[in-house]
């Protein structure tokens, strides 16, 4: 059975990811998954300089979902290529770095520092992390403003030879035409969704329950919505598109790659499960076997009509 | 105490684990027995695992942090306090139902500094729950004058009481309504007794456990009598294991994770008033 896919210039092994924020740097993981068997590791976003996060509660549990505002907590640019880096590099598995930035300047700086000659496999542009503030957008978030993402992708594809792929919110009137904007710019991929904006209340104390007030809704809840923006953004780019939102399962993959994606990253279920991403990449190696498909790429955008 | 993570290296497992018992314990507490070899050995006092309650369905999601109550060498047991859907539906599992187990988690107390030192214990409400093993074990090695101090906001709500007298602590009570012990905040009485250590010129330990408020309390009458105190803390918390830092709390330098930098943290550490 063939698991490979490609995506720029690189080939992964197989197409079952672990996505940014979830996964730490994976090292947190070691002790209940084979770190080489990760299609590709999606390391925490990191910026250019250290950000300390937000105030708590930074997670809050919702219907068959999660929300989060944890605010892009991390030590910054060069910290990670300084004690992360040979770690990283160790696993022996894909790895992509996730940036971001306040604006063009910062991530364009964060992905030359990241950046060096044959590492990393590439490199995630966050322009849709909710729970910060873009500048240099008609928006709250890059992502949200097509010709931003535009510019911003190109600026960081003049800097660096990585390859790119730019992550999307989905908290838009139109994802394809932010797709098709990080397209013109030069990005390698598209990956979507992150989360949706939501909130709780707590109705005794009738405060916010998180912090930031609101959050990122992840998990099962928003698959049947990232489905749709998967399958959207697919029919509208060359390009391929990383499918996004609530994987459970081997099956999800399946649905994702039948919408569109060359690959998945799952998240909120490593949370749950530190041991998910190995299972679901042998419950969708099984299905493959069950319906006799020989390369898992022949999957993608196959939905029958 | 310095963070050196000691115990958050212990290596982790993620197994199924049989129930052997699940009582109701008291009113709204139960305590649940399971079948483990390997963890009890390496779990500490003060660590906690991460229980997955069902494997139907994706609701509830998450798993839940439950300290370790007590352990043997072949079972640990957890006693919990129902009060959402997933203890809910831990305490409807039957004998010989199974719970997915992820653990030990965390850095627990750090019981070698104990040496010497007269022991307090305090413990708010729920969270007598971890400190009911930290005695068993303290008490086990030798640490024959271990005073408890236990706080409730009435007599139903005051756990372990007898079992930790069982154990040979001197087990002091503080209720909010007065219906059993000092009518009072728990750490008022502690606030008495350390004094009275400080003034006689002994060494004292304190290790507290509870809601932040006492714990805040706790960390102060500790500093001004400079008493060392280490504290376990509660947070919303989803991986366990370091990964998401969804359950940040802030400290003197800056925000940890209740999950592995803690759950016990040395009290002066703590930035209470964030």
């Amino acid at each position: 059975m063939d698991l490979k896919i490609k995506i720029g210039r690189t080939t992964y092994d197989n197409p079952v990811w672990v996505a940014s924020g979830t996964f730490g740097s994976g090292k947190e993981f070691e002790d209940f998954l084979e770190l080489k068997k990760v299609g590709a590791i999606v390391a925490k976003t990191v910026t250019l300089n250290a950000r300390e996060g937000n105030p708590p509660p930074r997670t809050v549990e919702t219907p068959s979902g999660m929300l989060n505002a944890i605010g892009l907590e991390n030590k910054g640019a060069a910290e990670l290529v300084a004690n992360t880096y040979p770690f990283l590099k160790r696993t022996g598995t894909k790895i992509v770095i996730s940036i971001s930035g306040a604006n063009k300047k910062e991530f364009v700086e964060c992905a030359d520092i990241v950046a060096e000659k044959n590492f990393p496999h590439a490199v995630e542009l966050n322009l849709s992390c909710p729970n910060v503030e873009h500048g240099g957008t008609k928006h709250r978030l890059i992502a949200q403003d097509a010709a931003a993402t535009e510019r911003l992708v190109k600026a960081v594809r003049r800097k660096i030879k990585c390859d790119l792929i730019a992550k999307l919110t989905p908290n838009v009137t139109d994802i394809t035409s932010i797709a098709m904007a990080a397209e013109a710019g030069g990005a390698d991929a598209v990956a979507l969704v992150n989360t949706y904006m939501g909130m709780a209340v707590d109705a005794e104390t009738r405060k916010p329950v998180l912090g930031n007030i609101a959050g990122g809704l992840s998990g099962p809840a928003i698959k049947p919505m990232a489905l749709k923006a998967v399958r959207d953004a697919y029919l509208a780019v060359k390009i391929p598109v990383i499918g996004i939102g609530g994987i459970m399962k081997g099956t999800d993959v399946v649905e994702f790659m039948l919408c569109g994606a060359t690959a998945v990253q799952v998240g909120t279920v490593n949370l749950v499960d530190p041991a998910g991403q190995g299972r679901i990449l042998r419950e969708f190696e099984t299905y493959l076997k069950r319906h006799r498909v020989k390369k898992a790429k022949d999957l993608i955008g196959k939905l029958k009509g | 105490m310095t963070r050196d993570s000691r115990n958050a290296k212990i290596r982790k497992e993620l197994k199924k684990a049989q129930i052997v018992s699940n009582v109701q314990f008291c009113s709204d507490h139960f305590l649940m027995k399971l079948k483990m070899s390997g963890l009890p050995k390496r779990a500490v006092p003060g660590q906690f695992v991460n229980v997955k309650v069902t494997d139907q369905g994706t609701d509830p999601l998450l798993r839940i942090p439950l300290g370790i109550h007590t352990a043997t060498l072949e079972t640990i047991s957890l006693l919990y306090k129902t009060v959402g859907e997933g203890t809910e539906i831990l305490s409807s599992k039957r004998k010989g139902e199974s719970v997915d187990i992820l653990g030990p988690l965390g850095n627990g107390f750090d019981i070698s500094r104990a040496k010497g030192k007269k022991v307090f214990v305090v413990a708010g409400g729920h969270g007598t729950a971890p400190m009911y093993w930290l005695v068993e074990k303290l008490i086990r090695q030798g640490h024959n004058e271990v005073e408890c101090f236990l706080g409730a906001s009435s007599k139903n709500h005051i756990l372990c009481k007898e079992e930790m007298e069982k154990l040979g602590a001197k087990v002091h009570v503080a209720t909010e309504d007065g219906s059993l012990g000092f009518k009072g905040y728990v750490t008022k009485l502690v606030d008495e007794r350390i004094d009275e250590i400080s003034a006689s010129g002994e060494n004292g330990l304190i290790f507290g456990c509870g809601p932040k408020p006492m714990l805040e309390a706790l960390a102060k009458d500790a500093r001004m009598i400079g008493m060392p105190a280490q504290v376990s803390l509660d947070a919303y918390m989803a991986c366990g294991i370091g990964a998401c830092r969804g359950c940040a709390v802030k400290t003197k330098n800056g925000y940890k994770l209740v999950c592995s930098d803690g759950p016990v943290f040395d009290a002066q550490e703590i930035d209470w008033k964030a």
